[in-house]
């Protein structure tokens, strides 16, 4: 049964990543990242980590993709027309580039195989939103708070960079 | 039980899935969009790291990289509005100002 859940969430996760770098409207891209935001957060459930699940959704599907949505109504960012129209040595090269990076992995995966375990059963209480609390606010308390500092310094750089003027004139060609 | 290798697999397939997308696409929201799709692909390979050796600190790991990816969405977003207003356009092949 996992098995099949598995399958269908792998192959769910596949498609909608492919279909998120093919399609030439950058709206439907969004949405299928969302999509793709989803079946991930379907695998964090079989591995048995429900508060990263939950945060996966709530942060990734909810705020990042809201506002990648939003600046692209925003924009009002043209669909590409020459997407895959003619053979480019460009996107051979990407191609190749891509797959021999995968291949890389794969081969040096494969050399590990047999030596990795199967889930582990205390995983069960491990993944929950009481376990991982426990850890972060003991152990990892200093980083979660400079992760709130991270956090501020990135709104307020974003305020900064987004609303200054940009002088008129100052094209660059 | 599926073992690891499957979701390492995935993972790794996903992540050069965005390294594709990094290199032949055009348009910068895109470029940004596979991004967070590779920065997902490895959050998979340490949460099943994590659950497969049934450490918790994988998990913890993937928190943080949310809160980076996150904070590095909003100043992205915010560069890619600025390179708009500057020349109307999000195509890199038009952005060329630091290029010779």
């Amino acid at each position: 049964m996992i098995t099949y859940f598995f399958v269908f969430l792998a192959v769910l996760a596949v498609a909608s990543a492919l279909a998120m770098v093919i399609s030439k409207n950058t709206v439907n891209s969004a949405l299928f990242l969302v999509l793709n935001m989803l079946s991930l957060a379907g695998l964090f459930l079989l591995l048995k980590a429900q508060f990263l699940a939950v945060i996966q959704i709530l942060v990734y599907a909810g705020a990042i993709m809201v506002l990648f949505l939003f600046v692209i109504m925003l924009l009002n960012v043209q669909d590409e027309e020459s997407l895959f129209n003619k053979f480019r040595l460009k996107y051979f090269v990407a191609f190749l580039l891509g797959v021999g990076v995968f291949s890389q992995i794969i081969y040096s995966l494969g050399s590990f195989t047999d030596t990795l375990p199967t889930v582990s059963s205390d995983m069960a209480y491990v993944g929950t939103v009481e376990a991982v609390g426990d850890v972060m606010f003991t152990e990892y308390l200093l980083p979660f708070e400079l992760t709130a500092i991270l956090l501020t310094a990135a709104v307020v750089g974003a305020l900064i960079v987004a609303q200054h003027k940009i002088k008129s004139g100052a094209t660059n060609d | 039980m599926i073992s690891i290798d499957w979701f390492l697999a995935l993972s790794a397939l996903l992540f050069c899935i965005g390294i594709i997308g990094v290199l032949i696409r055009k348009n910068a929201i895109v470029i940004f969009m596979c991004v967070e799709l590779m920065l997902n692909a490895v959050n998979l390979s340490l949460i099943s790291f994590s659950s497969h050796y049934g450490n918790i600190d994988g998990q913890i790991l993937v928190f943080f990289a949310l809160a980076v990816a996150a904070a590095e969405a909003v100043v992205g977003l915010a560069i890619i509005i600025a390179i708009f207003r500057n020349n109307l356009s999000v195509d890199i092949n038009k952005v060329n100002l630091m290029r010779w």
